[in-house]
């Protein structure tokens, strides 16, 4: 009874917004025109790293918060700290995740570079460093991360602590996050770089803590 | 022709999509899912937005599918090990 | 039509189906994945809309970007959670409200 309820409504609103959709009117608003005039002055080239970083950089700001935000929070929801490390894998799967593992920082910095001009940055760059992380894992190279030190917890909280810091530091002379035009790229630059390796750590931190409670095989 | 390729696309997303909650077995499911994503990141570069489907092929397909297979391989170990 | 559209449609589709998955399905992995369909859905609508008329948007595009990790992380932290349920429990399903 519940599920003829449930999927009858899903399908009642699934028509009902898709008839909406194709009567929907052009919007009032359109972004496009200012996000393209004002591009000269944000300091990149690429309309989506401008949004991202500059017109919308609260967002970002916030995005690397929440980030940080869920990561403690599973550092309290997991168990206590094992001693499980991965049970070596094929040296196959070894040898490929070494081979691996240069080239995916190669391209890393490469996508986090090409950021300022074309598609990329630091969220994608972020997100291939984490992956090398994980695979580094499942290859059995390197162990689940115990209780973080004080090294591992700057480098987590080191990303959003550049950005707020920038932050700060411009609102001395205005607005909260309003670059300079003359300053904007390499101010781009620095919070890029800082939020590639703070968002690649805590990726790779919710797989690797997550993994800290395994039963030993 | 780019509409048989976006129907067909789209087509693949539901059908995909369906199947992920469907299937008899979680660890399909998984896969599935992870299928869904790839193809999530086909339909953003469709869309014109390349940076999307770079961050959904690597954190979308990739991380999220590593997750939840660890995810299903521990509980499967421990249901195993009581 | 075009693709923006199209697009669009199918996200309202995985959206409704990622809310039935999550009311219906019992199994919390399941249903987390169910959740995962959901927010696909809704960074496809984000997108696709704007685009109706043909042209990129970088302003949704940047805010599904933001998104995604968000969802990965929200993603995370449900996994942690049924694992920890299932570590004091041994269940993997919630337990029904007694009034319900």
């Amino acid at each position: 009874m519940k599920r003829f309820a449930v999927i009858c409504s899903a399908l009642l609103f699934v028509g009902s917004l898709a008839a909406a959709m194709l009567e929907l009117a052009p919007a009032a608003i359109d972004l496009r025109g200012p996000v393209a005039a004002h591009l000269a002055a944000s300091g990149v080239s690429h309309p989506v790293t401008a949004v991202l970083l500059n017109y919308r950089g609260y967002d970002t700001l916030l995005e690397i918060a929440v980030l940080l935000l869920a990561l403690l929070a599973i550092l309290a929801v997991v168990g206590e700290p094992g001693a499980a490390r991965p049970a070596p894998a094929h040296p196959v799967l070894q040898t490929l995740a070494r081979l691996a593992t240069p080239l995916m920082i190669v391209v890393a910095v490469y996508l986090l570079w090409a950021g300022a001009f074309r598609p990329g940055g630091a969220f994608q760059a972020g997100a291939v460093l984490a992956a090398a992380g994980v695979l580094l894992h499942l290859a059995g190279l390197l162990p689940g991360w115990q209780t973080p030190r004080l090294r591992l917890r700057l480098g987590l909280a080191g990303g959003f602590a550049l950005f707020l810091a920038v932050a700060g530091g411009l609102l001395a002379q205005g607005t909260l996050l309003q670059y300079p035009p003359a300053l904007a790229g390499g101010l781009i630059l620095l919070i890029e770089s800082g939020l590639t390796l703070s968002l690649a750590l805590t990726l790779a931190g919710l797989f690797l803590f997550l993994s800290r409670d395994e039963v030993a095989p | 022709m780019t509409l048989a390729f976006d129907l067909l696309l789209a087509l693949a997303l539901l059908w995909s999509a369906w199947r992920t909650l469907a299937a008899p077995r979680l660890d399909r499911a998984i896969v599935l899912f992870i299928a869904f994503g790839l193809l999530m990141a086909l339909a953003w570069a469709r869309l014109a937005a390349p940076d999307i489907g770079l961050a959904e092929a690597a954190i979308g397909a990739g991380l999220t599918g590593a997750l939840l297979l660890d995810a299903y391989g521990v509980l499967q170990r421990r249901r195993d090990r009581p | 039509m075009t693709s923006g559209l199209l697009f669009a449609l199918v996200g309202a589709a995985l959206f409704a189906l990622g809310v039935a998955g999550v009311v219906l399905i019992d199994h919390l992995l399941r249903r987390i994945l169910a959740f995962n369909l959901m927010g696909s859905g809704a960074f496809l609508v984000l997108v696709g809309l704007a685009q109706r008329n043909g042209v990129p948007d970088p302003v949704p595009q940047a805010m599904v970007l933001t998104g995604i990790v968000v969802a990965v992380a929200a993603t995370a932290l449900a996994l942690a959670l049924t694992r920890k349920l299932h570590a004091l429990t041994g269940r993997l399903d919630l337990p029904e409200d007694a009034d319900d």
